[in-house]
């Protein structure tokens, strides 16, 4: 072959792709979208550890590195600078060529501009169409580097045989014609995707690859195709076998078509030659599409596979076994049918109620502990248990009763936690779990319910004698709450220790505001699982001064390490941070009218409808258990748990949409609207001439980098001096509305498990029915984007025009200005939401803000604020300055 | 006639070391300064690019040598004309016009040479040196992610230094002793841009430098990888320079040879230096190790780097009429 058509790639030395090479073998582990240990790295900047990572893969034989730094906490462009460099450092791992791959043309090309060698862009496409395209080739040359061209357009990515070729031909001959690109540098990705996923469109993915790429080595001279194999086994996530051998017939195929380069991870391949014949026959139907059921039978093979095919015969065995084993089995696997059988035969056996929960039904809990302290198993499961637990000692209390009375001895309580979410909170998922989860672990657990004020909390702690307070709240205003409660436990001199927990609490803020105004020990607990541990540790007298020490100590050390961050950041004065606003020029865009001006109220909408447009990974993280919906279904580690959990979910959402066990109310609003400052005034007319309500909002004020201005919601709005009246909406929604008689119902069966259920899918439909409701604003209600068509997935991703912020959220975290949103909506009435004296909504499954249209709005973090924006912001606010330093403290860049 | 025609025909000569012509001239700090920086508050002494434009008789008498000795492509005196290498001296201000002049020079003697003799026209290469900074490589042991220069750094330092060599006059642009080829890459893609906006062509030539016994570049590229790295461009040559004497530049100049589709160049050093850090090979010597690439035909082009005179340039144009130039295997124009 002519060698100057031959791909040469170089890192510290030559990489030549001639006919006869070897597949090439693209290392894929460097990459943070692929692999959960390399983000990990990345995230909590260990650099130098993820070099590891990019060395092993060459050592491990890794032709070309593939480095993706796209991940939307990160600083995806510095990431990427600064682990090209360091690799090149190290003349191991820079001896290959690198492949920057990266959806974002910026950190292409600043991986571009930290390469000696040769390397490979992936990826650009005529996605943007053909003038950024041939921009974007044109630098690549220019960079000396080859690329990857996805077969991706105008249109969409192609996902069929001829939408490939065309998309391949076409970019083909822009780069070589008119870029002048060199032909043997383009590298076709033409898309692998999923195939056995039950969906009938996606059966023949893999044929029309395998086509696809023949024909682009048939009539694309000196072209190469590569593509990311591990997509097309998605279905199988979690079924490591099935997996490997997909992996490895599709590359058989592939390779026999023409492919020549390919991210792999060459762990998760089988050799073809020993997929045994059975499977492999039923992965090549689904490869090749070779008959109708070939799905089906691949999916049954599947779970032969995972050896669960004696299931049925396991499942009743266990009843054969001794009571405590079949105790401890139910507690184990959360099984609820036989319980009171059991604990009646034990109950038997040892004579006295409660021997039998000290003995075997305590030893089956303290192997679920066990099992979940040491990760195997996971939350929904450890609720699980608990329901089985508390059935048992209900069936007992009666005997217990009797008992008592009879003996008159009062029995040796349990280690006693009292739990309460503070004062003008109405949020307890997270601390029902960590409820159970004590429970679980033989804690007698005193729920004191929400919004419970200081000292009710601290009454009650002295009269049932308790050894822990536990305190919970999910918005901003709960941490004073919480502080305020540190504060009067030094005044009453109490030396209790005070666990803090839930959403917006931080081990920052707990060392830098609670623990010093307590002498006594405050520990934050960042999740269920931790709270255990945490708990033994105080509440055993030998180890609790240790502990205590420790966590003190710990504490100073982020105190000091806070302070001397503190000075280190940068702030811009108010008027700097003013004159650096959002720049947009009004007399380019018209405004477009909604369809009324004031409320329209949507009373009882269909829960049906809301229900699919719930964003499920959320649902999964309230349960612990984290992983991207639907991919985490099929988690290799917490997959089944997530399908069983997903299952009852299903279940329960079917009998409250079926049963009208929520309602779902929402109130909308638009008012014309302009910007005076940070400030947007609402008018009552059409003609905006009837001042009717100001809305205050907050600047970003730390220094920016260039061109990046400091946001404050109201740039999105036209200002005053403007030619153009603007428009603001406002909205409020719940689905909470019966979700407590539902759940007192659980209560009343001791069924911790489908009451936090309950809770976690009302929030989730009111999160989903905010989302609802901005689709029909964009599209109806204000019409601005009449003509947009997303499907619920690309809803969740938030890719429309237009924003809707919440007060007390990052982008406006004054929960304050709740008052005058819900005032001009009169949502109480209208919707049945309203406020508690902290400004949470009641009932807690609600969302509520304002929607901003303008195509440049954007959520953002507000961060820390300056003395003088504050001292500006009470003035406009006509509040007290120390109270509103109360209500934004977290945003407070100095100390008050 | 185009270079690229008569590189097809014969080997062209390129000159020899500049510094080490000047050295011959005991210059003072006074020298240096000239009037015009009479007054610059920072030392000058050892900044050979300025006397392009303190001392520019010097310059040109020393081009005028080796036009006389034969070579056919003459180099500018820019080795360290970027903003980036006269840094050092306070001087990222004179930048344009020191190449400028310094092209002007060049071209000016070239010219009267081509007019003498119109059968062997003479050419200017204006020279474009590595800095003294490295895009891939950190100074600070400790910090191996730090760069002292980026590649948008060099980037606009090498494309005024462009723009004044080709404004000056040179007929081609030379990235000479790349020992860091990121810093080659930047340079060509500032040449690139430049070009594209000027609506200008000039040919361009690589050389890189294999700093020692390893073959690599001191940023750790083999020969082969440093080809591959700066082939993106359409060069007229790539080659290798100084570091080594002309034996111990064989071996990669072999690579270079079997692998490039461009024209190759070499203008090795007049040997290893001595203790005292002079070269010592004579002509002669030199001539004999140069003789051994005519014979096996590795190149299209032939100077001198450091420590080599007039006296081995006239050796090497000599000799290099004997032969017959390097055959390009594929050529890319």
């Amino acid at each position: 072959m002519n060698s100057t058509h031959l791909l040469k790639l170089s890192g510290l030395e030559a990489v030549i792709i001639t006919a006869s090479s070897n597949f090439v073998n693209i290392g894929e582990r460097t990459n943070v979208t692929g692999s959960a240990r390399f983000l990990k790295l990345i995230k909590e900047d260990k650099f130098d550890e993820a070099l590891e990572i990019a060395l092993d893969q060459v050592r491990g034989g890794a032709q070309v590195i593939d480095v993706n730094m796209d991940e939307g906490m990160l600083d995806s462009k510095a990431a990427m600078v600064r682990f090209l460099n360091l690799m090149a450092s190290e003349p191991e791992i820079s001896r290959v060529p690198v492949m920057i791959d990266s959806s974002k043309w910026e950190v292409i090309e600043a991986g571009l501009k930290c390469l000696q060698g040769k390397g490979i862009v992936n990826s650009i496409s005529l996605k943007a169409g053909e003038e950024e395209f041939i921009k974007q080739a044109t630098l690549v040359k220019r960079y000396g580097a080859a690329t990857v061209v996805m077969a991706f357009d105008e249109q969409g990515q192609a996902d069929t045989y001829q939408r490939r070729i065309n998309i391949c031909q076409r970019a083909y001959d822009i780069l070589v014609h008119t870029v002048k690109f060199p032909p043997q540098d383009i590298i076709f990705d033409p898309n692998i995707f999923p195939v056995a996923t039950g969906i009938d469109e996606h059966r023949n993915y893999a044929v029309d690859f395998f086509k696809a790429t023949q024909w682009i080595r048939e009539h694309l001279p000196h072209a190469h195709v590569s593509g990311g194999v591990s997509n097309v086994s998605f279905s199988f996530r979690g079924n490591q076998t099935v997996r490997e051998a997909m992996h490895s017939a599709f590359l058989y195929h592939a390779i026999r078509h023409g492919m020549d380069m390919g991210i792999v991870n060459p762990t998760l391949l089988e050799v073809y030659d020993e997929i045994p014949k059975d499977l492999l026959e039923r992965v090549e139907d689904v490869l090749l599409n070779r008959r109708d059921d070939a799905t089906e039978r691949l999916l049954e093979f599947a779970e032969s596979v995972k050896g669960s095919t004696k299931k049925k015969e396991l499942d009743e065995a266990w009843r054969q076994t001794s009571v405590e084993e079949r105790l401890t089995h139910a507690l184990v696997k959360g099984i609820i049918d036989h319980v009171d059988a059991d604990t009646e035969e034990a109950r038997q056996k040892y004579g006295r109620p409660l021997e039998v929960i000290e003995g075997p039904l305590m030893a089956g809990m303290n192997v679920v502990g066990d099992l979940f302290g040491a990760g195997k198993m996971f939350l929904p499961q450890v609720v699980k248990s608990a329901r089985v637990m508390k059935k048992a000692v209900a069936y007992l209390t009666p005997y217990l009763e009797e008992e008592k009375r009879k003996s008159g001895v009062v029995s040796k309580p349990a280690a006693r936690i009292l739990m309460a979410t503070v004062k003008g909170d109405v949020h307890d998922i997270g601390k029902n779990i960590v409820g159970v989860v004590l429970a679980c672990n033989n804690y007698d657990v005193v729920d004191m319910g929400v919004m419970v004020p200081a000292d009710k909390i601290l009454d009650k702690a002295v009269e049932e004698n308790v050894d822990v307070i536990g305190l919970s709240g999910l918005i901003t205003p709960s941490l004073d709450e919480m502080v305020y409660v540190a504060k009067e436990m030094q005044h009453r001199a109490m030396t209790l220790p005070l666990l803090i927990g839930g959403a917006t609490t931080s081990r920052i803020h707990t060392a830098v505001k609670i623990d010093p105004v307590y002498e006594g020990p405050v520990v934050h607990v960042l999740d269920a699982s931790r709270s255990v541990p945490v708990a033994s540790e105080l509440i055993n007298p030998e180890t609790r001064p240790r502990f205590q020490a420790k966590v003190k100590e710990e504490y100073v050390a982020l105190r000091k390490d806070h302070e001397s961050r503190q000075q280190q950041k940068n702030y811009l004065p108010l008027s700097a941070a003013r004159a650096n606003k959002v720049k947009i020029d009004w007399t380019l865009s018209q405004p477009v009218q909604p369809q009324f001006i004031g409320r329209k109220v949507l009373k009882n909408y269909p829960l049906e409808e809301i229900a699919r447009y719930i964003d499920w990974t959320p649902f999964f993280q309230t349960w612990m258990l984290y992983g991207r919906y639907p991919g985490i279904l099929q988690d290799e580690k917490v997959g089944a748990e997530a399908q069983r959990l997903y299952a009852d979910a299903q279940a329960l959402l079917q009998q409250i949409i079926l049963g009208k066990k929520l309602e779902a109310n929402a109130v909308v609003a638009f008012y014309p609207a302009r910007a005076m400052g940070d400030d947007v005034q609402l008018y009552a007319d059409k003609a905006g001439t009837q001042p009717l309500q100001t809305l205050h909002f907050l600047r970003q004020q730390n220094q920016k980098a260039k061109d990046l201005p400091n946001f404050c919601l109201a740039d999105f709005v036209a200002p005053a001096d403007s030619p153009t009246l603007d428009y603001v909406g406002l909205f409020a929604v719940t689905t909470g509305v019966g979700l407590e008689r539902l759940v007192d119902g659980f209560k009343k069966k001791n069924d911790d498990y489908s009451e936090i259920m309950a809770k976690a899918l009302a929030d989730r439909l009111a999160e989903a029915f905010a989302e609802l409701l901005h689709k029909k604003v964009r599209t109806e209600f204000w019409g601005y984007a009449s003509t947009e068509n997303l499907n619920e997935a690309e809803l969740i991703e938030e890719k429309y025009q237009g924003i809707r912020p919440a007060p007390g959220y990052p982008a406006c975290p004054d929960h304050t200005e709740k008052k005058a949103l819900f005032e001009l909506l009169d949502a109480e009435k209208q919707a049945g939401i309203r406020l508690t004296e902290s400004y949470a909504m009641y009932p807690a499954a609600a969302v509520s803000g304002y929607y901003f249209a303008h195509e440049k709005s954007t959520y953002f973090g507000l961060g820390k604020i300056e003395k003088d924006q504050v001292a500006d912001y009470a003035q406009r606010k006509q509040m007290p300055l120390a109270e509103v330093e109360k209500w934004l403290a977290p945003n407070l860049s100095y100390s008050i | 006639m185009n270079i690229h025609d008569i590189l097809k025909e014969r080997i062209l000569v390129l000159d020899g070391a500049m510094g080490t012509m000047i050295q011959k001239h005991t210059l003072e700090e006074a020298d240096f300064r000239g009037e015009r920086l009479k007054d610059h508050p920072h030392p000058l002494k050892g900044n050979n690019d300025l006397l392009s434009l303190t001392r520019p008789d010097i310059i040109e008498d020393i081009h005028r040598q080796y036009l006389e000795a034969g070579a056919d492509i003459i180099e500018t005196n820019t080795f360290s004309g970027t903003t980036i290498a006269m840094a050092d001296y306070h001087l990222e201000s004179i930048v344009y016009e020191l190449n400028y002049e310094s092209a002007r020079i060049a071209k000016a003697v070239a010219d009267a040479f081509t007019q003498r003799d119109p059968s062997k026209p003479r050419f200017v290469a204006g020279a474009m040196g590595p800095t003294n900074r490295t895009a891939s490589l950190s100074p600070d042991v400790n910090n191996p992610g730090y760069r002292a220069v980026t590649f948008d750094d060099l980037r606009i330092a090498y494309k005024e230094q462009a723009k004044g060599l080709v404004e000056g006059g040179s007929d081609l642009l030379l990235i000479e002793t790349v020992f860091d080829t990121l810093n080659a890459k930047a340079a060509l893609f500032a040449v690139q841009e430049y070009l594209e906006e000027s609506g200008r062509e000039v040919p361009i030539m690589v050389s890189g430098t294999i700093t020692d016994a390893s073959g690599r570049t001191l940023s750790g590229q083999t020969t082969e990888a440093f080809l591959i790295s700066v082939s993106h461009v359409p060069l007229l040559s790539v080659g290798l320079n100084c570091a080594l004497g002309a034996n111990q530049l064989r071996p990669y100049l072999q690579i270079m040879n079997e692998k490039a589709d461009f024209f190759v160049s070499a203008y090795p050093n007049a040997g290893l230096p001595n203790e005292f850090g002079h070269y010592d090979q004579t002509p002669d010597e030199m001539a004999a190790q140069v003789e051994a690439y005519l014979k096996e035909g590795l190149v299209n082009i032939l100077g001198g780097c450091c420590g080599t005179t007039p006296e081995h340039i006239r050796k090497i144009s000599e000799l290099a009429k004997k032969y017959k130039p390097r055959k390009v295997k594929q050529e890319v124009a």
